[in-house]
């Protein structure tokens, strides 16, 4: 039996994930995987009971890098928390930034200049190409090949961070926009190495495609694994390459129209199985259209200010009320949840963290798997510890 | 999307009796909410998702915010008979008085939901519910069997404020031990006090550390 | 043994060494680091082991899922109170001889994330911490630089003497007590036996 057949029935009301009756006898074994283990990304915990190689139960242990961001940012100001958002998903520091200023923007009703719209794209976009890229490399490496895919999207990511370094001034993390622009401008130079970077990005995924995408233990591995059924999906506020992958057309770029995102061409990617292999292949065909953004605004950048001269820095105070910002982050929906009691500081700041809630469907889609298709599994989520607990 | 105030007289008109009241959001996005008395709040909440013209299937995001108690004071004039001695002579005497009146408005824990909708693409739409108190009727009735992606959200709402969502399927502590006590997230919550030295000067951080190294000479 | 003795004799084709020092090359050219990645300081160590940085060409490229496999231990990232137990008990089961280096700012003093209430104030409060790399994160070069630095240290150890190194002393301290998670925060909040706190002189 597998598990895709035990989720047929329409979902009404809480759905337990389904028991699955074990096969052999005597008692299952009980193993905690984490949060020291290689392929948790971090430090993650799943406790997994098993009998023989079959996962029965699993369940996911959070909070072993819980660092308090919410509560130090209630405590600082507004832009004080830039920075910190830079280290929740600490692959897209810039994406998490674009959602942060988004929801202050949305607080305070402030505009953003034509060219800081831009960079924001590029920059969000070549943020996208690396982490899937990376995520890529590290579900690869889940799957045993040790060490050469991973290469291969690290060196095309350390060229991005590259440029990422010579605009910020950092490689990771970035702190870069600001409410109402960005901080520092591109110059003429930056714009010609990223379009000579955006130039050199088809053939490296041609070559991670013409590797991967049709290798025989890639497939065997991948296909029908982990299989996530759309309905379930969306009523468990999955987002993301996980969702689309289960063929839900749902892209906040597309939905919310955020930023200038109506004005370029692209296509949203969809999956027809929902199953690791689908996911794989969503995340490289939105690497495809990312780099067809990325084409289309580095063409046309405008010249002009890059922070809206309106815009307070000094003695920043929103009035009170409440706003919720969301982004399209390479891992789902990110989103800000800021209340102003009209103070410097926000009283409430909440983070919508897409890796925490992708992972509510985990023990689903890895009942009735083997053991070894878990780390597969997992890795396809594709989550950043430091949002899970943030 | 229909307005807010639409959905609230449609979740009238479907919930007959059930409690909805319109928030307003000052700030100018205008994202507006509605709070619903707990009692029948999984019911609208099923409503909501399964209208078809509404169609809320996706609970984007589930938060919790700590109010405390709220003191307010307000200055009345009072009239007042008061005794006095007037050219020898002790008389009733009316005097205005000015009196301050202080009023505390109980805190509570309130717990919000942002819903969007995917089959129509439409939203947000944030419904809110509050607890009685901060301290001991701190339940909720949980909305995770209306939308599962509300699981791990509630239970970080529990682990952090100590909201108690029933009917949740497995509501533990989620981001902090077992068998820890506090709840962290709440506005009065002191952390303990391991401020040992602070080589940066950090406000916040440069006040503690200073208190401890006070207390620690003594 | 004297420098340019050993240079000439070297030139006439006679190979002399100490036990030592032949002893610390061999443990100082193969490290081999423990695979723990804790936060954002962990990608960094990722990074510096692929292909631009090259790790390997330290010795230190293999690196051991297993701490019983593994010398080193790079604390990369925020230690946080309900991961510090898990920590020290890695660290337990390392055997001897084993270093520590504390990566990034979190790992060193709590860094930016110092306020909050789940974060240890530095890796060091539990268990001796031979190189600090500051940065948040550090850049590959960084980390590199740490490995050079504890390179150096080994270089310099004695293997007899008052100030040999923990795994050749018999009283030394091999096991480090483990914190237990309490009610409000860990139990204890430090290993008096590793730190104490600095002496603020105002």
């Amino acid at each position: 039996m597998s598990v895709a057949e035990t989720k047929t029935e329409k979902l009404d009301g809480w759905n337990r994930p389904p028991t699955i009756e074990p096969g052999g006898e005597g008692e299952l074994l009980e193993i905690a995987m984490g949060p020291h283990h290689p392929s948790t990304h971090g430090v993650f915990r799943m406790d997994v009971a098993l009998d023989g190689e079959r996962v029965m139960r699993l369940k996911p242990v959070f909070g072993y890098l819980h660092r308090n961001h919410e509560k130090i940012a209630e405590g600082a100001a507004y832009l004080a928390s830039m920075p910190y958002t830079d280290r929740l998903d600490y692959f897209c520091s810039l994406s998490n930034n674009w959602a942060y200023a988004l929801a202050v923007e949305k607080l305070v009703a402030q505009a953003v200049p034509e060219r800081a719209q831009y960079i924001r794209v590029i920059l969000a976009e070549l943020t996208r190409i690396q982490n899937h890229a990376s995520s890529i490399g590290f579900l690869i490496q889940e799957m045993g090949a040790s060490g050469t895919p991973l290469m291969y999207a690290f060196r095309e990511r350390e060229k991005i961070l590259d440029l990422f370094e010579s605009l910020t001034g950092s490689r990771m993390m970035c702190n870069y926009m600001r409410f109402g622009g960005c901080r520092v401008d591109v110059s003429a130079a930056w714009l010609d190495a990223a379009r000579k970077e955006v130039a050199g990005l088809p053939p490296f995924v041609d070559e991670f495609e013409a590797l991967l995408t049709s290798n025989e233990i890639l497939m065997a591995r991948c296909q029908g694994v982990g299989v996530l059924k759309p309905d379930l999906a969306v009523n468990a506020s999955v987002t993301g390459p996980l969702l689309r992958a289960s063929g839900v057309n749902y892209d906040i770029r597309k939905v919310d129209h955020y930023g200038i995102y109506d004005r370029f061409k692209f296509r949203v990617p969809l999956g027809d199985h929902g199953d690791v292999y689908d996911r794989y292949m969503v995340r490289v065909l939105e690497m495809r259209e990312s780099i067809r953004i990325l084409e289309q605004a580095l063409k046309d950048i405008p010249a002009g200010p890059i922070m809206d001269p309106k815009a307070k820095i000094r003695g920043f105070r929103p009035k009170p009320g409440e706003a919720y910002g969301r982004v399209e982050a390479p891992k789902g929906e990110l989103g800000f949840y800021l209340i102003s009691d009209g103070s410097p500081n926000p009283y409430r700041y909440r983070v919508r963290p897409p890796s925490l809630i992708n992972l509510t469907i985990l023990e689903d889609m890895c009942l009735g798997h083997n053991v070894a298709d878990v780390v597969l599994i997992f890795g396809s989520v594709d989550i950043v510890l430091g949002e899970v607990d943030r | 999307m229909k307005t807010v105030e639409e959905i609230k007289a449609a979740i009238q008109a479907a919930v007959p009796g059930a409690g909805v009241e319109f928030v307003p959001n000052p700030s100018p996005c205008a994202q507006h909410s509605l709070r619903l008395t707990p009692g029948r709040a999984v019911e609208i909440a099923r409503f909501l998702r399964d209208d078809p013209e509404l169609a809320f299937d996706f609970c984007s995001n589930v938060t919790g915010v700590d109010w405390l108690d709220k003191e307010t004071s307000e200055k009345v004039k009072v009239k007042r008979t008061v005794n006095k001695t007037v050219d020898g002579v002790e008389q009733a005497v009316e005097e205005t008085v000015e009196e301050t009146h202080k009023h505390v408005e109980p805190g509570y824990l309130e717990a919000v939901y942002h819903l969007y909708s995917m089959a129509k693409r439409h939203g947000p739409l944030v419904i809110r519910m509050r607890t009685v108190n901060r301290t001991d009727q701190v339940e909720l009735p949980s909305l995770t069997p209306i939308w599962r992606g509300a699981e791990f959200q509630e239970r970080e709402v529990f682990d952090l404020y100590g909201i108690v969502f029933k009917g949740h399927p497995d509501l533990r502590r989620i981001l902090m031990w077992d068998g820890f006590k506090d709840y962290p997230m709440r506005k009065d919550y002191v952390d303990p006090d391991d401020y040992e030295y602070e080589p940066t000067a950090h406000d916040a951080v440069l006040k503690r550390a200073q208190a401890h190294q006070a207390a620690a000479e003594k | 043994m004297d420098q340019d003795l050993k240079i000439e004799l070297g030139k006439q084709g006679v190979f002399v060494t100490t036990l030592e020092e032949l002893y610390n090359w061999g443990r100082r050219s193969s490290i081999w680091p423990m695979q723990f990645g804790l936060a954002c300081c962990a990608i960094e160590m990722i990074a510096t082991t692929m292909a631009r940085y090259d790790l390997a060409r330290f010795g230190a490229e293999v690196f051991r899922p297993s701490p019983r496999q593994a010398d080193l231990m790079i604390v990369s990232g925020t230690v946080t109170k309900k991961m510090a137990p898990q920590v020290v008990r890695l660290y337990n089961q390392m055997a001897e001889p084993r270093y520590v280096i504390a990566m990034g700012a979190c790992a060193i003093s709590g860094g930016p994330f110092k306020q909050g209430y789940n974060v240890l104030k530095g890796i060091d409060r539990y268990i001796p911490v031979d190189v600090h790399i500051p940065g948040c994160p550090p850049r590959p070069e960084a980390l590199m630089q740490a490995f050079i630095t504890l390179q150096k240290k080994i270089d310099e150890q004695h293997l007899t003497g008052e100030d040999r190194p923990r795994f050749l002393d018999e009283k030394a301290q091999g096991e480090f007590p483990v914190p237990e998670p309490a009610e409000h925060d860990l139990e204890p909040p430090s290993n008096p036996g590793v730190w104490s706190a600095p002496v603020v002189i105002r």
